[in-house]
């Protein structure tokens, strides 16, 4: 007979969250680096540009994060002939992997303003990079904040992934837990429901942030 | 010396001809408006000249200069335009997105370019929007907005391409009005317009174009008088015929 799950054992799952949300904004900070510059090659005018960054994206969109996160952990290990720890290897892999994605939803948005905002801004003479910064990249942020958000939400939720090679986030926590409670039946559902609570705001969050900024702009919707 | 030069440019679409031997003069203080049918070449004749387009043959010089389209960006300080459907930047205030060329482009202190912003807003009637976002303007104040932004940056030649197509019928005066000030004010302008009234008013130079050439040319008194080719004549009867209301503002 294990141990009952009571105020201790739920504890332990509440200090496992600061590492799932750790884990999450490392990978989301790394990825939005490693993106925005996938997604500024992949419009890129050069072919070759243009086509490593769409290997980039194949490659981590095609694969499961879960063989990426093995790949980087054993690979390190290998490559360096070093023991590397969860922690560096599984924010690499969750790195890359947001870095694939977020590339690809922010190269639509771009590719989603329409061309005479671009014409409109070079005609006052701006430079290209002026442009980008003052006319289209503003107006890419906006219509990709649900479709980021929305990958942020994913990302949170993959993390539990890390808890197969060992990182102790929430969902390895939940494992431990069950192993002393032997009560998956009430480690689970809490370990989903603190997900929830992780998830569900952002989710809110990122809607009243559109509805404000469209009602401020004055921008319909049509449905 | 003409402000502008044409020489013989021509411009192909895959297998379309869009333009073909054109050549046109502009005077400083002139006022042009180039009549045709769709798909006569007037657009792309107007984006030629600031580099929207670029041109297969021909060459365009501007103060007596070739336009060289390395230097694209001081060419566009010269030469300003305002477009059929406004293209204001929605996620700027109006005085931002007057304001944003003369910083950005020009490196103007803001102060002094929220004067200015201030000062040509006044112009097209529209001081009290100065704070408002562009989308929540109606389409006539949107397209005022639009000349004032090109104005602010105070160019010697600003093109329009059928600034009122998008209007609605009771709109189109108010923008009308504007332009009519500009050419008194005499500010070279080169004008792609359906609107014949304000043409024959207020242009010194009709041009009219067919199959991307220039079919004929003149003041409006004998082009809309005594139209020399029979496609202008049958040009200016469908406008007549489809909008009985031009036919009053055409006097």
């Amino acid at each position: 007979m294990g141990r009952t799950f009571g105020t201790q054992e739920f504890l332990y799952l509440l200090k496992a969250i600061p590492w799932t949300l750790l884990l999450s904004l490392g990978a989301l900070a790394g990825g939005a680096f490693v993106g925005l510059f996938i997604a500024i090659l992949r419009t890129a005018p050069s072919r070759l540009l243009r086509g490593l960054a769409t290997g980039y994206i194949e490659i981590f969109q095609g694969t499961p994060v879960l063989m990426q996160l093995f790949v980087t952990y054993y690979g390190l290990a290998v490559l360096f002939n070093i023991r590397v720890d969860a922690w560096p290897a599984v924010l690499l892999a969750f790195t890359l992997y947001s870095g694939a994605f977020l590339g690809e939803i922010w190269r639509g948005s771009i590719q989603a303003i329409p061309r005479p905002q671009w014409e409109a801004a070079a005609c006052l003479s701006l430079s290209f990079p002026k442009q980008l910064w003052y006319v289209i990249l503003p107006q890419a942020a906006r219509i990709s904040i649900p479709p980021t958000v929305g990958f942020a939400v994913q990302l949170i939720k993959s993390t539990s992934i890390a808890a197969i090679i060992g990182f102790v986030e929430l969902t390895r926590a939940g494992q431990l837990m069950t192993n002393t409670t032997f009560k998956p039946m009430i480690v689970y559902p809490i370990v989903a429901a603190l997900y929830f609570i992780l998830c569900w705001p952002l989710s809110l969050l990122a809607r009243t942030l559109e509805r404000r900024i469209d009602a401020t702009l004055g921008i319909k919707k049509h449905f | 010396m003409p402000l502008l030069a044409l020489r013989s440019i021509s411009k192909r679409f895959s297998s379309h001809q869009a333009l073909e031997d054109v050549s046109l003069e502009v005077d400083a203080g002139e006022v042009v408006a180039i009549i045709g049918r769709s798909g006569s070449g007037k657009s792309t004749l107007l984006r030629c000249i600031n580099g929207l387009e670029k041109v297969d043959g021909g060459t365009i010089e501007f103060d007596g200069k070739p336009c060289d389209p390395r230097r694209l960006r001081e060419l566009r300080r010269e030469i300003g335009i305002v477009f059929q459907s406004y293209n204001l930047f929605p996620h700027l205030s109006v005085e931002r997105n007057i304001t944003l060329g003369l910083t950005a482009a020009k490196g103007m202190p803001i102060a002094e370019a929220q004067r200015l912003a201030r000062k040509v807003l006044r112009m097209v009637d529209l001081e009290d929007k100065i704070a408002a976002y562009p989308l929540r303007l109606s389409g006539g104040q949107q397209q005022r907005v639009a000349i004032a932004r090109a104005l602010a940056m105070e160019p010697r030649l600003v093109l329009f391409d059928e600034i009122t197509a998008a209007l609605d019928a009771e709109l189109i005066g108010e923008v009308i009005q504007v332009l009519d000030k500009l050419a008194r004010d005499g500010m070279t302008m080169v004008l792609v317009t359906h609107e014949m009234g304000f043409a024959r008013r207020s242009a010194d130079t009709i041009v009219f174009m067919h199959q991307g050439r220039i079919w004929e040319k003149g003041a409006p008194a004998s082009l809309f008088g005594a139209p020399a080719t029979a496609e202008l004549a049958s040009f200016i009867d469908a406008i007549l015929a489809v909008d009985p209301a031009r036919r009053r503002r055409i006097g």
